[in-house]
């Protein structure tokens, strides 16, 4: 028995969000008194072992050409040997868009029960039970498991990872076949940007900011904190920014430990997709704004006037620190 | 081409959401039911769909009697007939197991829908539904065109695009780019005087699976009051934000 856990590579780079997954696996296989199989799929540069260090007591690495790059079928096909030739308990990922491709797909290979969105460790493993976000950030429900292996989606930045020493065996498994269905044309990264999800600090522009020309000021702030860039939805729809930095309830649900919202006045919508950030910031003119009510820490003033001191406020601080 | 748009009945994206005393379910007082608004840029691309290519559009909810005046929303939007299937949607396998049925007896070309409701945010039921059928599944679909019976997609993926092709018949979970939200589709005067007359029809449940159980509903903690910072003084902010809230 054990617990199998989906480490996601980025063209060979183990994403962060993966590190994360692995500490959740390893934090619930010790619940269960198991241990945790960490598997890679794809050609990956990065050490396999760094695995070891976030708790994977063993390393599947499946690479071969059939799985150079993401396909959800052949993705999913690869786990499922994996739990199904170690007898696993079930798998664990993360939520990235990727894992939620695959998450379903798992859960109906394995008859497993799926539980996404989740945003703390069980709270018990006999019957697995476990809380996950739900009603866009506006309320929890803990889900019992009534399967007898699971499929466990977790959401990205929301747990954080506990490093510690194990040393792990890695095993490559080179001759999978794997089906698909579906073909990759191209790929289209936008250069330079954090993702959002992944993001430890997001600076987000709203309607306040009064046109596309002055997102330079939002993005000096993000440089200086080495944070995402995000906006609201009215600065999306008006295509002032592309729909991919939209967060809220359509757009996409981040938990930073630090938001940082320049002139969005905080409509229940976009608290929707925020709301779950360990600190917000709110700079708004209206001291009325209704995001104030969900912030930690908020400014009354100008943006224009409040956002440049700040930027310079932050790059003497990082120069002392 | 013969298009299945599934849709999902929800709270009003405005509403407050409150749990029952006992915690064990959703407290609708008061709560307006509307489309999800996921789904609707599913509906839209849809009708698109149809005029382009000709066909039809079926919607087709897991849900009880309640639900029927979202599917008579959806008719007024534009599709041309409804299927309620007659269940409780308790869990998304239950749910994806109910559509696999239908979808296997029906034959349809396209399966769209929103990549999740804004209820339970599960991101479950368009995957699994692929899975159940072996067909192609797209997530997060944000552009999607069909030649010759291949459709071409964009999907979202962290940090960019992904475009991907696959043979008809497939599954797509779709979201704001799929269509823009300024094309949505509104119900006017006609489309409503017509959807009543529209076939609206109600089938069995045939699912039986229980994957999952909701057993404990919770509103997040509240927030301390806001502690306000003068636009004099951004350097208070600064040294806030790292001595007490320890986030830079």
């Amino acid at each position: 028995m054990s617990v199998v856990v989906y480490t996601e590579n980025w063209e060979g780079k183990f994403k962060k969000a993966s590190f994360e997954a692995v500490s959740y696996a390893a934090r619930t296989a010790a619940q269960m008194g198991t241990e945790v199989i960490a598997v890679v799929i794809g050609g990956c540069s990065d050490d396999l072992s760094v695995l070891g260090s976030y708790g994977a007591n063993h390393v599947l690495h499946y690479s071969n050409s059939s799985l150079d790059h993401f396909n959800p079928k052949s993705y999913a096909s690869v786990l499922i040997d994996a739990v199904n030739s170690n007898s696993a308990h079930g798998v664990v990922l993360s939520g990235s868009f990727n894992g939620k491709a695959i998450g379903p797909l798992l859960a109906v290979g394995l008859k497993a029960a799926l539980i996404t969105n989740v945003s703390s460790l069980p709270e018990s493993t006999a019957p697995l039970r476990v809380k996950r976000g739900a009603f866009s950030s506006k309320g929890y429900v803990v889900y019992e498991s009534k399967q007898e292996k699971f499929v466990l989606s977790i959401v990205p930045n929301g747990i954080g990872v506990v490093e510690v020493s194990v040393s792990s065996n890695i095993e490559l498994k080179g001759g999978f076949s794997a089906p698909s269905n579906s073909e990759r044309v191209s790929v289209d990264m936008a250069r330079g940007a954090i993702p959002l999800p992944e993001a430890e600090i997001v600076v987000s522009g709203g309607r306040g900011l009064k046109g596309p020309e002055n997102w330079n000021m939002v993005e000096d702030l993000a440089s200086v904190l080495g944070a995402g860039t995000a906006c609201s939805k009215p600065v999306s729809d008006m295509h002032w920014r592309p729909h991919s930095e939209h967060v809220g309830q359509t757009g996409i649900a981040i938990n930073p430990n630090l938001y940082i919202a320049i002139g969005i006045s905080g409509a229940i919508q976009h608290l929707a997709g925020v709301s779950n950030s360990k600190t917000i910031v709110v700079i708004n003119s209206d001291p009325e704004a209704p995001f104030f009510k969900a912030a930690d820490y908020g400014i009354v003033g100008d943006a224009f006037d409040i956002v440049p001191k700040l930027t310079a406020a932050l790059k003497e601080f990082k120069a002392q620190n | 081409m013969k298009i299945l748009v599934c849709i999902s009945h929800v709270p009003d994206t405005t509403s407050k959401i409150q749990f029952t005393a006992d915690g064990k379910s959703l407290d609708s007082t008061g709560i307006q039911f509307v489309i999800n608004p996921y789904d609707e840029f599913a509906l839209t691309r849809a009708l698109w769909f149809k005029e382009k290519l000709g066909g039809s559009v079926t919607v087709v909810n897991v849900g009880k009697a309640n639900t029927e005046p979202t599917l008579r929303k959806a008719l007024a939007i534009g599709a041309d007939d409804a299927i309620r299937i007659d269940a409780e949607p308790t869990d998304g396998y239950a749910v994806a197991e109910e559509l696999h049925s239908l979808i296997s007896l029906e034959k349809y070309d396209l399966v769209l829908m929103g990549r999740e409701s804004i209820d339970y945010n599960g991101t479950q039921v368009p995957g699994m539904v692929s899975a159940l059928l072996d067909w192609p599944f797209i997530n997060a679909c944000v552009g999607m065109e069909v030649e010759n019976g291949i459709a071409t997609c964009i999907r979202e993926i962290d940090g960019g695009k992904e475009t991907v092709k696959a043979s008809l018949p497939l599954v797509v979970a779709g979201q704001k780019g799929l269509v823009e939200e300024k094309d949505l589709r509104i119900p006017n005067m006609r489309g409503i005087m017509t959807a009543r007359t529209k076939p609206l029809k109600v089938v069995p449940s045939v699912s039986t699976i229980v994957a999952t159980q909701a057993v404990q509903y919770e509103k997040p903690a509240g927030k301390q009051a806001c502690k306000m910072v003068s636009s004099d003084n951004v350097k208070a902010l600064v040294d806030l934000l790292h001595n007490e809230a320890k986030a830079i």
